[in-house]
């Protein structure tokens, strides 16, 4: 009797699960009044997928009928694939006993493009009023914003909604036309241009009057496909920064290109580039969080990052003239930029060298990577090194371990073998 | 060589502290009520639990420390690994010995380290049971989920359930520890089974005491576990990593399918190779 739910449910996760984003944290929502779910604090990963993936929100489509035609996606117009479409109801009562069994911190709506931006919007916003008001619920709602949409809509969605998110896709205006022809770069920055503005206007707001209601507080996020079409690393962390910078998104997401259509105007690729994923990802939180400057990781003679290492290694690698630091009066600031040390170990050490001088041993036991570390770091003036090494060698010795040359060689070797088939 | 014992309360240790200090007798080992001896030449002192006296080291301990290093010490409590009585005893001694303020954020101590690695482990169990556990309703109405925690975290988690679901009736059953947190819609008290039923330590609640609609839900979520999986970007070992294999008797998802879920075929994947056309 449940079989269309069940099939319904089948069609529109499998076709959502190619938007990487799962966050639920930053929501500010409290459980006053008894009603159901709280979403203070930090995000909750309820799950976990067999690719490694988080599973935190019920992430799926209103529907995947679709008017657009976009080259990359599973839910294209011209793709011959199974359609379905929920109900309202159908995904408030999924959500609240999805929450209710602890599975999942909320729901992630988005949806294919059924009539016009605005009609598929309005549905959207429905589900999550009906979720907040009818039903007192104070779990996550991520709602994506279909680009076109009327900025009444979206600042409507904003008062139910933790999170928006408007997905640029492809990172340049040239790739947008060949690939998604319906689309265009403006369509997709105004709506996330209102956001921003009413993201701004509510805070200061909030500064006079505390009443006033929230607008999206978890902030509004976006997605970059990589590998389907031919921009550089750099060009597509350079627009992340911009967004970052003039938009204030909380968060970019880059999703390795997996193949799920043929056409002409794609690559051809048998795995998606998930090394290179990772990279970005690794980039980005340098940029973010370690403040590290784009330009600094890439530049016009080097626009990839290398795949081999990840970008503070490199970076580290490239100005050695910076190094080595000595950790028991370095700069919080430096110690950020040492390989094998995390926000953690650096705020650790920082706070430990009041107390008393640092030893390797305490290092080691606060969690520092020595591995990497000791050949960018003195710890009382000595290095853990009796020799230099130079930019090539610690490479090597990095990716393949201290032992003797011949081991290394193997290692190159294999590596070789996998590049090339 | 002193010994000590108490009666395995929180409070019963706090007040071994406070004796050992009275006496100026430094325990080389405490242990529970009963506990055999470490060696012949030990004297051992068995410290009935008193109130009082664990409140006052509990508050000395309150004004030296940042809050979060306070709570860590009753979480090495609940940590329950062999040797935390004395970790506790040797921190606290720290504590107390110090003239700074602080001496909590002196990682190149030893004991400061060690309470700081204790703590990281138990926030991850505590974090860990917060994502992992799952909820099975019952014809009554009361969401029920067994777990059986690496550390004692239930009390840990109570406040986060509470303030989540409000307006649902919960069970929290530690079943290896065999003592569970109630929650009847006005607050959470600890109950314990006389003994736990068999279903409850496999983690499939029996069918006729379910509700109704509770296999139909069970099933959905597995449908909509298999299909968010990408099977492009298998990653065996991540998965095992974020979910090892000992949570999974208590997770919904992780259970054998009654229906297979494959996945929509809803691609035309390029083969790699040109395709002739006719």
């Amino acid at each position: 009797m449940h079989t269309p739910i069940l099939e319904k449910l089948s069609i529109l996760a499998d076709s959502a699960k190619y938007d990487v984003s799962c966050s639920s944290s930053g929501g500010k929502r409290k459980n006053e009044g008894k009603g159901l779910g709280n979403a203070e604090g930090m995000g909750i990963c309820h799950s976990y997928t067999e690719d490694g993936r988080c599973v935190s929100l019920l992430k799926i489509l209103l529907t995947n009928f679709c008017i657009f035609d976009c080259a990359y996606c599973v839910s294209r117009k011209s793709n011959d694939v199974k359609r379905a479409a929920f109900t309202v109801q159908e995904v408030v009562d999924l959500t609240i006993n999805f929450y209710r069994r602890n599975y999942i911190e909320g729901l992630f709506l988005s949806s294919g493009i059924f009539k016009n931006a605005d009609y598929t919007m309005e549905r959207l916003v429905r589900v999550a009023k009906k979720l907040r008001l009818e039903h007192k619920f104070n779990g996550y709602i991520h709602l994506k914003t279909i680009p076109g949409a009327s900025e009444e809509l979206v600042k409507e969605a904003g008062l139910y909604a933790d999170r928006l998110s408007v997905n640029i896709e492809l990172p340049t205006e040239e790739s947008l036309k060949a690939l998604a022809p319906e689309k265009n770069f403006k369509e997709v920055l105004t709506p996330m241009g209102h956001i921003k503005d009413q993201l701004v206007l509510v805070k200061e707001e909030k500064k006079l009057f505390k009443s006033t209601p929230s607008f999206a507080p978890a902030g509004q996020s976006t997605q970059l496909i990589v590998g389907a079409t031919a921009e550089s690393d750099r060009q597509i962390l350079t627009l992340a920064d911009g967004l970052y910078q003039n938009y204030q998104l909380k968060r970019v997401y880059y999703s390795g290109y997996v193949p799920v259509v043929t056409d002409s105007r794609l690559p051809l690729i048998s795995t998606p580039p998930i090394i290179r994923e990772n990279r970005l990802y690794q980039a980005d939180w340098l940029v973010r969080l370690y403040g590290f400057g784009v330009n600094e990781l890439l530049d016009e003679q080097n626009p990839q990052l290398d795949l081999q290492i990840d970008p503070k290694l490199a970076w580290a690698l490239r100005n050695r003239h910076v190094f080595p630091l000595e950790i028991n009066t370095a700069d919080y600031e430096m110690i950020l930029r040492v390989p094998g040390v995390g926000i953690k170990s650096a705020k650790k050490i920082v706070a430990a060298r009041r107390f008393s001088h640092l030893t390797w041993e305490h290092l080691r036991q606060i969690g520092v990577v020595l591995k990497r570390a000791k050949y960018f770091i003195t710890c009382g003036g000595r290095s853990l090194e009796t020799r230099e090494w130079d930019e090539q060698a610690i490479r090597r010795r990095i990716i393949f371990g201290e032992k003797g040359g011949r081991a290394s060689l193997w290692g190159s070797q294999l590596d070789l073998f996998q590049q090339a088939s | 060589m002193h010994f000590y014992t108490y009666d395995g309360s929180f409070e019963g240790l706090l007040t071994v502290v406070f004796e050992a200090y009275e006496r100026k007798e430094w325990p080389t080992q405490i242990g529970k009520e009963g506990e055999a001896p470490p060696g012949i030449f030990a004297t051992h002192h068995f410290v009935p639990t008193q109130e009082d006296k664990a409140k006052r080291v509990w508050k000395g301990l309150g004004k030296k420390l940042s809050r979060a290093a306070w709570e860590n010490v009753y979480k090495a409590y609940l940590w329950e690994q062999p040797g935390f009585e004395m970790l506790i005893f040797q921190f606290v001694r720290l504590v107390f010995s110090s003239p700074k303020e602080g001496i909590e954020e002196n990682f190149a101590e030893t004991y400061v380290q060690k309470m700081a690695v204790v703590g990281k482990q138990m926030h991850r169990e505590k974090h860990r049971m917060e994502a992992f556990i799952r909820f099975q309703r019952t014809q009554d109405g009361l969401f029920v989920a067994p777990i059986s925690p690496d550390f004692n975290v239930l009390p840990l988690v109570v406040e986060h359930f509470e303030k989540r679901y409000a307006d649902q009736t919960w069970l929290i059953y530690d079943v290896r520890r065999q003592y569970g947190a109630y929650y009847d819609l006005e607050q959470v008290s600890i109950v314990s089974l006389e003994e736990t039923p068999l279903d409850l330590r496999k983690g499939q609640l029996s069918p006729d005491i379910l509700t109704s609609v509770e296999p139909m839900y069970q099933q959905l979520w597995q449908a909509y576990f298999d299909h968010v999986n990408i099977p492009e970007r298998k990653n065996k070992k991540l998965h095992l990593r974020h979910m090892p294999k000992r949570y999974w008797k208590y997770l919904t998802e992780k259970k054998p399918r009654t229906q297979a879920h494959q996945p929509i075929q809803n691609k035309q994947v390029p083969t790699g190779r040109p395709r002739l056309t006719s």
